[in-house]
């Protein structure tokens, strides 16, 4: 990263500290937020927030790698979220991976070349009396089939 | 395709879809004082809707006995067990009866904070919650001395989770809030004693304290003529799976399987998962049970197989979610999922012995009564049941490139 760029991040997590709290209840907030900006908690993103919070930036990884919605590593601008979780499954949820790995070019865990788009599985998203369900970022879709699917994709390239 | 933000369903029921005007049920509570609100909920006998069924009034009367100068009131809005979606349409559709309830559950034990733990999943629904928040400040439902009660200061913040099954599990939703990996604490202490930050704090789901309003308004004999001597009330069903007409249905406690099945509109039924991937799966020969703490215990989840349904692949699903969701933290359910899925494989593979799925059983058995917490306890439920129940159909040489059926 270029120093300007550090110091341009380092601005901005400041400022979200100051907002939402330099407390560790307000870490994961802030990590959400990071998350939320950036599309991943960079190395130098962490160890900012450890040095807010007074902590050892260990401590923020290991909050990092606990939870599914964070990520240390860049991730696409958008996340697709397949749920993959029974009642999904019984809906015919094959076909739409099948469907959208051949349409994006990439497996479920990797991003697009361009950084616009990665696809994750995830579990049961509480839309099963509608499924199959799948999430970009925190948009919510429901009934879908591999056609929809494919359309959602493309109106975000 | 559709979103679901705005659901045009119409919804009745007997209690916690009866009529409610929003307000009545703070009015109401102010005016009968702390000692007559916790009589009512004990008089309705409600048990906590998130799964362990443990009397609200109890878990309310000892936390207000608790000598703090903060309390915290905490709603379970983590949702995760796998068929669950009630808790969403109570925040998307009632959110009077929910936040209500966290105001009055403040109120009698003498807290000031609220606090939403929501779901990540569930952030598209986190603006119309925080608009609602604010409109009850407006009408002073929340804030400084509601509605004129000089004494009593209350407000609810929305807290997000960040995809995490086991947040759900109370003491590793309070770790989660306090920032940390959310890995469940030994018990006790307990929250109702040592919770948030160490105050005396009330973790209740969503249903449970959207049932509240109802019954300071109604009264705790009203609510308990619905259900059974030991289930009183009603429960929201989260149905999904084969059926003509999935969705949430009111129904009271101790309806039985089978009359569930016929209201979904489920037809060649072969098996109901009750109670999602840490339940149990119930075969046609037992569809007489009812659903209820003292036989077929829920919270809520019910999905359902059709007879051609490979119950195998459906053991399989259950098992790799608990293999992803255990936080890890104690070997039981850490390597004893691994092993109970690996079980399954080789079954799938038909490369295993009985005296080897025999010693998995027994794995099982020894999880249940090792692991740290519910995760660990229970994920062995669906192995258990559904080898037992299905084993003519997956010990069935055939099955290997046979004509079994399919899961998807
Ligand atoms: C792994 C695990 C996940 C859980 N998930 C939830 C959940 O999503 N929502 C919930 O209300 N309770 C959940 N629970 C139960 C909670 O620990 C707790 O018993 C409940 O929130 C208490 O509320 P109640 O008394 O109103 O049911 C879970 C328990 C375990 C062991
Ligand atoms: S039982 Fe599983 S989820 Fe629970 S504490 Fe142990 S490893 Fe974690
Ligand atoms: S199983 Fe996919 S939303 Fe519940």
């Amino acid at each position: 990263m270029l120093v300007l760029e550090k110091n341009a991040q380092s601005e901005v997590i400041e400022e979200l500290v100051k907002n939402l709290g330099n407390n560790r209840s307000s870490l994961l907030e802030i990590l959400q937020a990071i998350q939320k900006r950036y599309n991943f908690i960079s190395d130098f993103a962490q160890q900012e927030v450890a040095r807010l919070l007074n902590i050892h930036p260990v401590e923020v990884y290991s909050i990092i790698s606990f939870y599914s919605f964070l990520y240390s590593k860049p991730r696409g601008r958008n996340i697709i979220r397949l749920c993959r979780t029974i009642s999904c499954n019984m809906k015919a949820q094959k076909n739409i991976e099948e469907a959208v790995k051949k349409e994006l070019g990439i497996n479920f865990g990797e991003t697009t070349k361009d950084r616009r788009i990665t696809l994750e599985y995830t579990n049961c998203l509480g839309m099963c009396d509608v499924a199959p369900a799948m999430l970009d970022n925190e948009r919510v879709y429901t009934r879908i089939d591999p056609e929809t699917a494919v359309k959602i994709l493309k109106e975000i390239k | 395709m559709e979103t679901l933000l705005n659901s045009q369903k119409k919804r009745g029921g007997p209690v916690l879809f009866s009529r409610y005007k929003g307000g009545e049920g703070i009015h109401k509570a102010f005016e009968m004082g702390r000692e007559n609100i916790l009589f009512e909920v004990k008089t309705s006998g409600l048990k906590g809707r998130g799964g362990a069924g443990f009397p609200t009034a109890t878990k309310w009367m000892l936390t207000a006995a608790s000598v703090s100068d903060k309390k915290f009131i905490i709603c379970n809005a983590d949702e995760g067990e796998p068929g669950t979606f009630k808790d969403r349409v109570l925040l998307l559709e009632y959110p009077e009866l929910v936040f209500e309830g966290m105001v009055i559950a403040g109120y009698t034990i003498g807290a000031n904070q609220g606090i939403v733990y929501l779901r990540g999943e569930y952030e598209y629904m986190r603006k119309s919650l925080e608009d609602y928040l604010e409109m009850m400040r407006k009408e002073n439902l929340l804030g400084k001395a509601i509605i004129g009660k000089t004494d009593f200061n209350f407000d609810i913040k929305i807290h997000l989770g960040s995809g995490a099954y086991v947040c759900g599990e109370e003491t590793a939703l309070i770790e989660s809030l306090e920032g940390s990996r959310g890995e469940p604490r030994n018990r006790p202490p307990y929250p109702v004693n040592t919770g948030y930050k160490g105050h005396p704090t009330i973790v209740n789901n969503v249903e449970t304290l959207a049932s509240i309003p109802h019954i300071i308004t109604k009264g705790g004999e009203w609510f308990r003529k619905y259900g059974t001597e030991k289930s009183t009330g009603s429960k929201l069903f989260s149905v999904s799976g084969d059926c003509e007409k999935p969705g949430v249905y009111e129904l009271p406690w101790g309806t039985s399987i089978k009359e569930l099945l016929e209201v979904v509109g489920a037809k060649d039924t072969k098996a109901v998962q009750i109670g999602g991937a840490s339940g149990t799966c119930v075969p046609k020969s037992q569809f007489h049970r009812i659903l209820a703490f003292e036989d077929a215990a829920t919270g809520g989840s019910v999905i359902i197989f059709n007879e051609n349904r490979d119950m195998l692949k459906v053991l399989k699903n259950f098992m790799e979610f608990f293999v992803e969701e255990s936080c890890g933290q104690c070997t039981p359910c850490r390597i004893g999922n691994v092993k109970l899925l690996e079980g399954i494989e080789m079954i799938e593979r038909g490369n295993y012995t009985f005296t080897y799925i025999n010693n998995l059983k027994d794995l099982a058995r020894t999880m249940q009564f090792s692991a740290k917490c519910g995760l660990g306890q229970s994920s062995l439920n669906p192995f258990l049941s559904i080898l037992e129940n299905f084993k003519d159909e997956i010990f069935n040489p055939c099955r290997n490139g046979g004509s079994n059926g399919k899961a998807s």
